[in-house]
This record gives C-alpha cells, sequence and structure tokens, in this order.
C-alpha cells in the first residue's frame, strides 16, 4: 500500500504542482520542523531501529548530522523506512528530503532518477555468504546454485554480468524486502544470498546460527553508498554533501565529540574556519556559523560514527578497510573546509 | 380542414438530443459538450504539466527505455530470456508468467470451488460439515498469509535437492521445487501430432453423430469404445510406423541443483495453491447460492423421474443455477487475476515483481511503467469479463430455447 501511495503522491506531485522543483528545501524542512530522512527498512549498523525504537547506523548519523546543523537538534528527524524498490519514488515524490540508505552510486541513477549523489558514506562491494556445511571456497564453484538477492539493487544487475562472465548457470529469486530474502535463504531455497559484503555481515547476525554461514572471499563489484539529494535545489545539494565532509574532516583534523570544546578554542586557522571563529563559512551554506560545532556534537566525527555503528565498537566488527582515510591508507577524502 | 398526422423527428438526431441532453434539451446538450471539452483540457494540462516537471527535474521519462537491455535473471520464464534482452522482453516474461498462475490457478479455483460447493449442499452430514470448515476457515484468513503459510510452512519444509524425495529416480521433489523428466521431441513427434489431431477430430465427429441420432431418432448409441480405440490406437499406430514421438531427459543431480528435466519452481507451486484453494471458498458459496437459488421443485421433479442425484444436478439444476452463478464467477475469476501480483511477496517473478518492481526501480520511470502494469491488469480483467459475458450469452440464449 506504502509504494502506491507513493506513486500517487509522485503523480500528483508531477501533474498538479506547478513548480516541483523547487529551490526551497531548506525552508521547506525549517517551516516543518523537521528533517524528512529515508532509511533501510532495518540493516544493522547503517539504519536500523533499537529496542526503544531509535534509529542507529551509518546512514542514520548522515541524517541526524544534517539535522544538527539545521536545528543543532539531532532528534529533529523522521525516520521514513523505504525498501530497495521504493526509495527513488519517496525521494523523486518529494515524500523525503534526503535519501541516506545505503545506495550505490552509479551513472544511470545519478542522470535519469532526477537525483543527485552527494558523496560516499562507506565504500562497499558485493559478496557472496553460503552454509559452511556446502564446504565451497570461492564464488568461482558456484556453478548451478540457486541464489537469493534482493530486487530494485545493483546487486542483481552484477550478480547476473558476474555469472554470465565466468560461464556459470545459476537460478536467481528475488524478493522485495531484505528479510524476505534471508528467510528464503534461511529456509533451504537457496545455497547463496548475494549483497554489499556490510549487508551480509549485518544480515549474518539475524540468523538463527551465524557461525554455520560464511562470507566467501570474493568480492565482484564496487558499491560506493552515499546520500542522494532532488535535482533541482543547489544549496541543499551542498548542504548534505558538506555535512559528510564535514564529518571526515573532523577525522582528519583530530576533532572528536570528546576534545571538541578544547578545539573549537584553539588557534589553528584550519579549526578556526571550521568552527566558525574566522570567517562565516557556514552561513554561506545556508546553515549558521557553529554549523561544524553542532554536527560534531550531534554524532562525532566520521571515525567515531564508523566505530559505533559498523566497526570495532560494534557488532559487526568490520574493518575499517578502504573506509579509512586517505592519509591512513583508505580512500575515505574530504575536500578542505576553506 | 383536414388533419395531418406530424412527421415524427428524425430518429438519430432525437436520440442524440436525449442521450446528451436528457430532460433539457438542447441546453443540456451544450451544457454536456461544454463539460467534455473541458475534462478534455483537465487531461491535456495534466499530461503536459506532468512532462514539463519531469523535465524540469531531469527525471527520464518517454518509452525509450522500453528497448534498453535488462541486465538482471529470472527465475521462470516461458519464453528464452536472458540478462542481455530489453526490458521490452521482462515485461512479456512477466506477463506471461501472469498468465500462467492465473489461468491455472482459476482451472483449479473452479474445480475445488464446484467441488466444494456441491458437497456443501450434500445430504451426506459429514461431507457438507467439512465443506463447510473449508469454507469458513480459508476465506477468513487473509490471502498474503495463506501464500506465505504454503511457502515458508509447507514447501520449505521439504527436503534439500541432495535429500529430495524421488520417485522411479526420476521425479524429484524438494525444497527447490518439482523436477520432472523433460520430453524432447524425436522423429516420430509430427506423425504423432497429426494422428492425435485425426483422432480428436474424428471423436468430436462421432460424438456429435450420436447426439444427432439420440435427439432425432431416439437411439442411443454406446460411443465409448470407439473413442477409446481411437484416441489410443491411432497415435500407437504412428508411434509403431515412425518410431517413438518423444525421448526423456531424465534429471540428475549435478553439484547444487538438477541438470536437465523441467523444474516446477516452489514459488509458483505455492502461489497456484493458495490462490486456488483461496478463491475456491468464495467460488463454492456463488455455487451454493446459485444451486439454491433453483426452485426445489426442480430437483423433487428430477427425482421423481426417477434420475438419481447427481444426473439431476447434472442435467436441471446446475444449468439453470449457471444464469445465477456466471456474474459472481467472473468477479472471483478477476479476483484471482488481479490477486496474483502478491507473489512479489514470495519472488515469484509475475508482472508486477518483474516490470512494476525491478525494471521500476532499475529505470525509475514509476509513471510509464505503473501505467503500463495497469492498462495490462485492465486488458486482462476486461477480457476476462467479456469472455464470461459470451458465455453468459450463449447460455441464457440456449436456455431460452
Amino acid at each position: 500500500m506504502k509504494r502506491v501511495s507513493l506513486l500517487f503522491t509522485l503523480a500528483a506531485a508531477a501533474a498538479f504542482s506547478a513548480q516541483a522543483a523547487s529551490a526551497e528545501t531548506l525552508k521547506t524542512i525549517k517551516d516543518r520542523g523537521m528533517l524528512s530522512c529515508g532509511v533501510s527498512q532495518g540493516l544493522p549498523g547503517f539504519s536500523s531501529p533499537d529496542d526503544k525504537g531509535n534509529w542507529t547506523g551509518l546512514d542514520v548519523d548522515v541524517c541526524r548530522a544534517i539535522a544538527a546543523a539545521i536545528f543543532d537538534d539531532p532528534t529533529k528527524v523522521k525516520f521514513v523506512p523505504l525498501s530497495a524498490k521504493d526509495r527513488f519514488t519517496a525521494l523523486q515524490s518529494g515524500e523525503i528530503d534526503v535519501l541516506s540508505r545505503n545506495t550505490t552510486w552509479t551513472l544511470s541513477r545519478d542522470t535519469s532518477l532526477g537525483a543527485n549523489f552527494t558523496g560516499v558514506t562507506y565504500y562497499d562491494g558485493q559478496g557472496f555468504l553460503v552454509k559452511k556445511s556446502l564446504k565451497v571456497n570461492s564464488a568461482l564453484e558456484l556453478n548451478s546454485a540457486s541464489v537469493c538477492v534482493q530486487t530494485g539493487t545493483t546487486t542483481e544487475q552484477n550478480l547476473a554480468d558476474y555469472f554470465k562472465g565466468n560461464n556459470m548457470k545459476y537460478e536467481v529469486i528475488a524478493f522485495a524486502g531484505a528479510d524476505e530474502t534471508v528467510k528464503a535463504y534461511e529456509s533451504g531455497r537457496c545455497d547463496v544470498f548475494t549483497s554489499d559484503v556490510s549487508q551480509l555481515y549485518a544480515e549474518r547476525l539475524k540468523l538463527a546460527n551465524p557461525a554455520d554461514h560464511v562470507v566467501l572471499p570474493e568480492v565482484i563489484s564496487k558499491e560506493p553508498l552515499g546520500p542522494m539529494v532532488r535535482h533541482g535545489d543547489d544549496q541543499w545539494f551542498d548542504i548534505v554533501k558538506w555535512v559528510l565532509f564535514a564529518m571526515v574532516d573532523a577525522e582528519e583534523m583530530g576533532v572528536n565529540q570528546k576534545n571538541l570544546d578544547e578545539m573549537s578554542k584553539s588557534d589553528k586557522p584550519e579549526l578556526k574556519r571550521a568552527f566558525g571563529t574566522d570567517g562565516n563559512l557556514g552561513e554561506q551554506l545556508g546553515l549558521t556559523k557553529d554549523w561544524f560545532y553542532r554536527i560534531i556534537k550531534a554524532v562525532g566525527n566520521y571515525g567515531e560514527s564508523f566505530d559505533r555503528n559498523v566497526g570495532a565498537g560494534s557488532k559487526l566488527q568490520i574493518a575499517r578497510g578502504l573506509n579509512q582515510l586517505w592519509n591512513k591508507g583508505g580512500i575515505q577524502y574530504a575536500p578542505p573546509i576553506r | 380542414m383536414s388533419i395531418e398526422a406530424r412527421s415524427p423527428p428524425p430518429q438519430l438526431i432525437f436520440r442524440l438530443k436525449r442521450a446528451l441532453g436528457g430532460r433539457s434539451g438542447w441546453s443540456g446538450v451544450a451544457l454536456q459538450i461544454v463539460f467534455v471539452i473541458a475534462l478534455a483540457w483537465i487531461g491535456y494540462e495534466i499530461i503536459a504539466n506532468a512532462r514539463t516537471n519531469l523535465e524540469a527535474q531531469r527525471i527520464t521519462s518517454g518509452f525509450g527505455f522500453l528497448k534498453n537491455t535488462a541486465g538482471f535473471d529470472v527465475s521462470q520464464s516461458l519464453i528464452p530470456y536472458s540478462g542481455s534482452d530489453t526490458y521490452t522482453r521482462v515485461f512479456l516474461v512477466g506477463l506471461l508468467n501472469t498468465f500462467l498462475v492465473s489461468i491455472i490457478g482459476i482451472f483449479f479455483a473452479t474445480v475445488i470451488g464446484f467441488v466444494v460447493g456441491l458437497g456443501r449442499l450434500s445430504p451426506n452430514w459429514l461431507l457438507s460439515r467439512v465443506a463447510g470448515a473449508y469454507v469458513e476457515l480459508v476465506r477468513n484468513l487473509p490471502l498474503l498469509f495463506q501464500i506465505l503459510f504454503w511457502y515458508l510452512a509447507v514447501l520449505a519444509a521439504l527436503p534439500g535437492p541432495r535429500q529430495s524425495i524421488s520417485l522411479f529416480n526420476s521425479f524429484f521433489l524438494s525444497n527447490r521445487g518439482l523436477v520432472i523428466p523433460r520430453a524432447i521431441g524425436e522423429s516420430g513427434w509430427e506423425p504423432f501430432l497429426i494422428a492425435v489431431a485425426v483422432a480428436v477430430i474424428a471423436v468430436l465427429a462421432l460424438r456429435y453423430y450420436a447426439r444427432r441420432q439420440l435427439f432425432q431418432k431416439g437411439r442411443a448409441i454406446r460411443i465409448w469404445p470407439y473413442v477409446l480405440g481411437l484416441l489410443v490406437g491411432l497415435p500407437l499406430l504412428s508411434a509403431l510406423i515412425f518410431g517413438a514421438p518423444l525421448s526423456f531427459e531424465v534429471p540428475q543431480l549435478k553439484g547444487f541443483n538438477f541438470a536437465g528435466g523441467t523444474r516446477v519452481i516452489p514459488e509458483f507451486v505455492a502461489l497456484t495453491v493458495a490462490l486456488s484453494t483461496y478463491t475456491a471458498a468464495f467460488i463454492a458459496e456463488v455455487v451454493r447460492a446459485g444451486i439454491l437459488s433453483v426452485h426445489r421443485g426442480q430437483m423433487e421433479a428430477g427425482a421423481s423421474l426417477g434420475l438419481s442425484r447427481g444426473t439431476t444436478l447434472q442435467l436441471i439444476v446446475v444449468p439453470q443455477a449457471l444464469r445465477v452463478i456466471l456474474p459472481p464467477l467472473t468477479n472471483q475469476y478477476l479476483n484471482l487475476t488481479k490477486n496474483s501480483s502478491l507473489a512479489v511477496a514470495i519472488g515469484y517473478p509475475d508482472l508486477v515483481s518483474v516490470f512494476a518492481g525491478t525494471t521500476l526501480s532499475q529505470t525509475g520511470q514509476a509513471i510509464e511503467i505503473i501505467a503500463i502494469t495497469m492498462g495490462v491488469y485492465l486488458l486482462l480483467s476486461l477480457t476476462t469479463s467479456a469472455i464470461m459475458s459470451f458465455y453468459g450469452w450463449r447460455l441464457s440464449r440456449s436456455l431460452a430455447q
């Protein structure tokens, strides 16, 4: 039903509004008093509600950081859980202001959906999860396997490419939701569950006996995941882009939640610019001078958010890998705040 | 003074005025025309505005995407399909899968529905109670729940492919579905088909002849031995002369799955079973209502002629009940067809799943794809109603005779 109503909203928005591509997202959000943020329907580490109903995760932190930058209050976010299929329609129709839902950045998505990616929150790749009892050590041994996949994802297409490229046969069973897909895998309908590696680790935790399952070593694709905004509002595009950059830059400059107040009094020119004690960079974005302070106070820097949600401080225990800063062996890199 | 008869108004114009203007005459007609123009204008504005807005947001629009490569695979397709085919092909694959599950579902729903409906009216206490319990249980549980029940609780509980239940080492049942030997046409295939066709035509002619004899001369002819002889004998003869028409490729366990053979995927089975048992419960009630609408006297008349209960039902009651049954039965067929879109919950690749689902999210062209999908369901439903109306028309004509 959700999808149908979304479609009607989209049709109505397209058909009746005189000016659908309004350049006033920030004003709309301020008037509403809430940021509306599209997230997954529950992917531990990225966006999932905890037992008290609070949303947590890396993708969630991006939304909270944006809300903090606008309202100085990270709780002023309405989270809209979306399936892979519905996510773009929700963004196009204006139901959400930003889509922060482990979405892979591709050329066609950047051009044909009427939306833009604002950056990369997590560099991921596609992998395979199999039962240990199958005694499979490599994805190349998966000829004739049945594969469960979530529909409407880049995963589905990479899967076709990979098996075709390696001359292997397979059977694909595509489900609309992540939960159904995992359930079918667990029930034995499929030999393999394929998705982004981070998601495989997250979903494995939900299985009855996680230790019976293993993620194969092959990573068959590039999956840079990032937030998306609608075309037509460059100011809003800049804000979402720079909130993420601010988190990465903060880690690089050594600013974290603990030393925030101390650092904000620093005399270093780069820190003065970031904290707004020198110049008005925040205001140029359409935010306030203390935007940087607000973001780090609310969610911490990128590294803190990573550790808390998917890294060493979380159940997922995913290594930083590619997501380490550029000067520490990874590829996370943000333009300078100046 | 002569009285001249007033000439009647020209028929066509009069009817038009009546139809358009009602009682208000020409002013009514003018209003109607204005209304239609306004409606057309609003429609045009909606489309034009939507197009401008989509362009302003740089959302791709139009139907060009149908020629693009799909790049994903589908678990069941009745026509050859691979990931390098176009979205048009995906559309056809989805459409045929929807067709398949609807037609097979309608067939089984009708059979089960009639059996249960008649069973509920049976004088046999046990039979009528069992049929009643079936109807009450099945129609009061949500369909989605039933589909998931068949898929996750029944079919998923089957053993894996390596431990599958096998029959004669050629039929295998596992949680990957039912694998059966696949028939492959051999040299004797075409003569065999011709022999079957000849046999069927001969049987139809024979039946026609027998009916004429019965109705015109009152002579009952026993034709079934000839029918049997023709249907079995002719194809057998052709096979003896031209060689076996078919050979069978027996499935074998290779790697993770069976290689060779034909497979019925569990998603299809779960969906068909759920749809047919669910709709059957409603059809059973429709049948029961239809039969109860035929006067009791008809049943008694049949009994007094010495006809058995079955024969009375078959020859007297059901044909009269059909007139009442048909319209609500059509509704149930339409429901079944539309309910088949719940396939998306268990990963059966129907139209909604592969086209309005995967294709939509890959291309992002919601408006076009949803319009096409709505058009298809509308067309499917209208076709079903047209066929049923035609059947109803023939039925009422034959009853009137």
